[in-house]
């Protein structure tokens, strides 16, 4: 997997506020990034920047491979059972997760509506990794999560990571990153 | 193809009867309650309930399609599919394409079905069925090209829905001054243009809907 990600020179405005200004960093393969930060210094903003999903005030991004974004929001049908969910994400991805070890194993038949907090955050788990996607985009992916299952995600990111991926970690939380880097967003605040 | 494929599967089984968010028999017993109720508020008039009934399924046939609205984009932006489709290089003129198909098949047909009983119930004759029949299948693809513009375009509004209902109702006008007038002719001659006209909608609508979705993600 060869993959790289990069932002120059940032910024984001949200309404009136200028959130963060002067954000750059290179990622190659194998590199990850920690966004730290409080509650509303614009970390969801950086990530959907990063992927293209929201204009930056200024400055640009270079991606070179897919992204895959992991936020509160489960784009999952909600009446749906797990597995028959999964599997429309599946069908455009080509991939498919090992729901083993997610611990979903036992849920493919549970509409996704009675779904936990924390198996719901597994659950977008599982559609990441069915993505094959290089570049991963993670907004607080630790929200939710029992110590368990906050292993398991810092020992997905590790194996992303060795086969070459690169992620960017937005999360007030620790987030345990043998090759990476954190970087405080308050530090470019406006 | 097969993305389409896959997208038109979820949105058929979103927005067909009595499958998934449900609920959308409701734009058909809507149809049928109107073209039910007319008779009694205009009288046991037969000439006049045949002379008119034919607008009044057009009329009904337009509310109704209205009815699904607010189904069409505003679930699938708040729970971030709208989001994850982009991320895969999926273009939201193609989403829209096939959310318009979707919609389309989850009224248009079954409004053609309801409008036998609907004309048998206003005492039209087999010629005016002919027409009307005709006009919904012309006219219907255009209604569903105008909601599917209007539900993208209101999709970040607060009381989008109620919006979407008055918005939609003057650019459908075109539509029923000639799918409706057709009746009264009974030439082909308005048929032909309510096609044209729900071709052209038809055709715009993916571009239309897929920007106004792009700038509802950006707000």
């Amino acid at each position: 997997m060869d993959a790289c990600l990069s932002a120059l020179d940032l910024a984001c405005r949200r309404g009136d506020r200028v959130l963060f200004r002067g954000v750059s960093f290179a990622l190659e393969s194998g590199k990850a990034l920690h966004v730290t930060g409080p509650n509303g210094c614009g970390k969801s903003s950086l990530i959907r920047i990063l992927a293209g999903l929201l204009r930056p005030f200024a400055g640009s991004v270079e991606r070179a491979g897919a992204a895959a974004l992991v936020d509160g929001r489960l784009a999952f049908d909600e009446h749906l059972p797990l597995g028959r969910a999964l599997a429309f994400w599946e069908r455009l991805d080509g991939g498919s997760a090992d729901l083993e070890a997610l611990g979903l194993a036992d849920l493919i038949d549970v509409p996704v509506r009675y779904l936990s907090t924390g198996q719901r955050k597994r659950a977008a788990l599982a559609r990441l990794t069915g993505q094959g996607a290089p570049i991963w985009l993670l907004d607080e992916p630790l929200n939710g999560l029992d110590a368990a299952g906050a292993a398991l995600v810092e020992a997905m990111v590790a194996e992303h990571l060795g086969a070459g991926g690169v992620a960017v970690i937005a999360s007030h939380q620790p987030f345990a990153l043998a090759s990476g880097r954190t970087f405080h967003l308050p530090d470019h605040a406006a | 193809m097969t993305t389409a494929l896959t997208l038109l599967r979820r949105d058929l089984v979103l927005l067909l009867p009595g499958s998934g968010r449900g609920s959308t028999l409701l734009p058909l017993l809507f149809f049928l309650a109107v073209a039910m109720l007319f008779p009694f508020a205009v009288g046991p008039d037969a000439a006049l309930l045949a002379r008119t009934g034919g607008g009044v399924i057009w009329v009904a046939a337009l509310l109704a399609a209205i009815l699904p609205l607010d189904r069409l984009f505003a679930p699938d932006l708040g729970t971030g599919f709208v989001d994850q489709l982009a991320l895969r290089g999926i273009s939201e003129e193609l989403a829209v394409a096939v959310r318009m198909l979707a919609h389309w098949l989850s009224f248009g047909p079954l409004l053609m079905l309801a409008a036998l009983p609907a004309s048998a119930l206003l005492g039209l004759d087999g010629a005016t069925l002919r027409v009307l029949e005709l006009g919904l299948l012309a006219g219907t693809p255009g209604l569903a090209a105008i909601g599917v513009i209007i539900a993208a375009l209101t999709v970040g509004l607060r009381g989008g829905t109620a919006l979407a209902g008055l918005l939609v109702i003057p650019l459908a006008v075109p539509l029923l001054v000639f799918g409706a007038g057709a009746l009264a002719t009974g030439g082909q001659g308005g048929l032909t243009l309510c096609a044209a006209i729900s071709l052209l909608l038809a055709a715009i609508a993916p571009f239309a809907g897929g920007a106004a979705i792009r700038a509802a993600r950006e707000g």
